[in-house]
């Protein structure tokens, strides 16, 4: 089977983040998210302290660095932005070293970068401490309606299955001779995809049987509600409060 | 003697697209009972099934299980009742852990907290699955797949275990196994296969279901030593093997 949505990003571990409840984390995460980019533009110290923060939790869950890193490439697109800006935007113009940039573009790069690497570094402390199905519960006890908790959960549970079927499709394709070279190899792949489709249509009827046959009504029970201490909300919330003594701070002075 | 675990009679239905699957058919299972339900394919072997439990509704005849009529209003009882094992295991594992899985049945009829753990611990013991139970399903083989389908299915207490092909797309060692796990449980039996070995070692009685009706009913060794009974249903023995 090929990879599974959501084993490569979780890492088991049992540090101070791992222990957290999803929910809290997922809060934790949002409220961050939020401060961090209604920081001022001009605000670079405090965006700072806000990137110091993303670190040290990262740091707390003692995923290893590499893992962390690899993560971070959904950050691309906005580091090629980021790049782009102080080349196109105008405004007064400022010389590093060969090449003269605008001054508002550099800065506005510079800003866009760090709030994105702070965020993204967060969402990845909170992905890799956090199974799949830990979200899905979260999900469920923060009251995201029923029928989209669902779609994710059973999309984690048979992108692999349906991913393997498209793998002997493509394998039985492959043994009779077909190479997609053209663009003429396309209706072939696009029939392809159709049954795909409809397999995975007709699984989903087989399925639903399946659950209607063990008393299923239309709610998913939860059997396992997650609880959470004051201190854990506490932690949970610690990020987004220092986020937010930054913001104030910034604000006032 | 008491009433039948499953007694039905007469059923007959036909799809909406005016396919007639079956043709009045007369079935009664008592309690402790291992019955094979023999049959070619489109015999309406899983027409019948579906019958079982309520999810189809009999066009003609009527359904019963330990005297509960299956009709709409007590569905959850019925599913209670009867507990169907289908033929993909990846159809019948849809949540995220083997746990959540086999929880999901009792859950549904209303268990929480220590009951419903004891429920899926008691269930997932019976199949040899105990420490299995926080892996997600994808994670497993194809035969502990099966197996933790059918915990799924005994964690509601069933007064019927159906099994849909129980043996299929099984190795010979794992089909052994699963004959010696199915051989274990203390359960009234009702399994749907084309396997007749497996019916012969299983089940001390045999229905073959034909063209939507039942065409024969007796001690399993006896209707699979009739090779013309077979042959008429498009049934045989394996080469080979001989009645």
């Amino acid at each position: 089977m090929g990879g599974q949505l959501g084993d490569h990003l979780h890492v088991e571990g049992d540090s101070p983040v791992h222990r957290l409840p999803a929910h809290v984390k997922l809060i934790g995460l949002v409220v961050f998210v939020l401060l961090v980019v209604a920081l001022p533009r001009d605000a670079h110290l405090a965006r700072a302290a806000t990137l110091a923060v993303a670190v040290i939790v990262v740091a707390l869950t003692r995923v290893p660095v590499r893992h962390v890193l690899s993560r971070l490439v959904v950050e691309t697109p906005f580091v090629v932005f980021a790049v782009v800006l102080p080349f196109v935007a105008t405004g007064p113009r400022t010389t590093i070293g060969p090449v003269t940039v605008s001054r508002p573009g550099l800065e506005a790069g510079l800003a866009l970068l760090v709030t994105a690497t702070t965020s993204v570094l967060m969402a990845v402390a909170f992905a890799t401490t956090t199974s799949s199905r830990d979200l899905v519960r979260a999900l469920q006890h923060l009251h995201v309606p029923d029928r989209l908790v669902q779609i994710l959960a059973f999309m984690v549970r048979y992108l692999g299955v349906v991913g393997s079927q498209a793998q002997r499709m493509k394998v039985a394709r492959e043994s009779r001779g077909f190479a997609p070279r053209s663009v003429r190899s396309w209706p072939v792949i696009a029939t392809s995809a159709g049954a795909l489709f409809i397999r995975s249509y007709e699984r989903g009827e087989r399925v639903h049987l399946a659950m209607m046959s063990r008393g299923y009504t239309g709610r998913m029970p939860v059997t396992d509600p997650l609880r959470a201490t004051p201190t854990q909300w506490g932690h949970g919330l610690l990020p987004g409060a220092l986020a937010l003594v930054t913001l104030v701070a910034v604000v006032v002075s | 003697m008491s009433a039948p675990v499953l007694d039905i009679r007469g059923l007959a239905f036909a799809y909406p697209d005016g396919h007639q699957a079956l043709f009045g058919v007369d079935l009664h299972v008592h309690r402790g009972e291992r019955v094979a339900l023999l049959g070619p394919n489109g015999a309406g072997k899983t027409t019948l099934v579906l019958h079982l439990n309520g999810i189809l509704t009999a066009g003609a005849g009527s359904v019963s299980v330990s005297g509960l009529p299956v009709e709409s209003g007590n569905h959850l009882e019925i599913r209670r009742r009867v507990g169907i094992v289908f033929q993909d295991p990846d159809d019948q594992l849809f949540m995220p852990t083997v746990r959540d899985d086999v929880a999901f049945g009792p859950a549904n009829l209303g268990l929480r907290g220590a009951e419903l753990d004891a429920r899926v611990e008691s269930a997932l013991a019976a199949v040899g699955m105990s420490e299995f139970a926080d892996r997600a399903p994808h994670h497993l083989s194809f035969g502990q797949r099966r197996r933790v389908a059918i915990a799924t299915v005994l964690a509601m207490e069933p007064e019927i275990l159906v099994l849909d092909e129980p043996s299929s797309n099984l190795d010979p060692t794992t089909r052994r196994e699963l004959a010696e796990l199915i051989q274990s449980l203390d359960v009234t039996l009702l399994m749907v296969t084309h396997d007749l070995a497996f019916a012969l070692q299983l089940c001390e009685r045999a229905v073959i279901l034909s063209d939507g009706i039942v065409a024969a009913d007796g001690p399993t060794r006896a209707i699979l030593e009739d090779a013309d009974l077979l042959g008429r249903h498009r049934l045989e023995l394996p080469w080979g093997f001989s009645g």
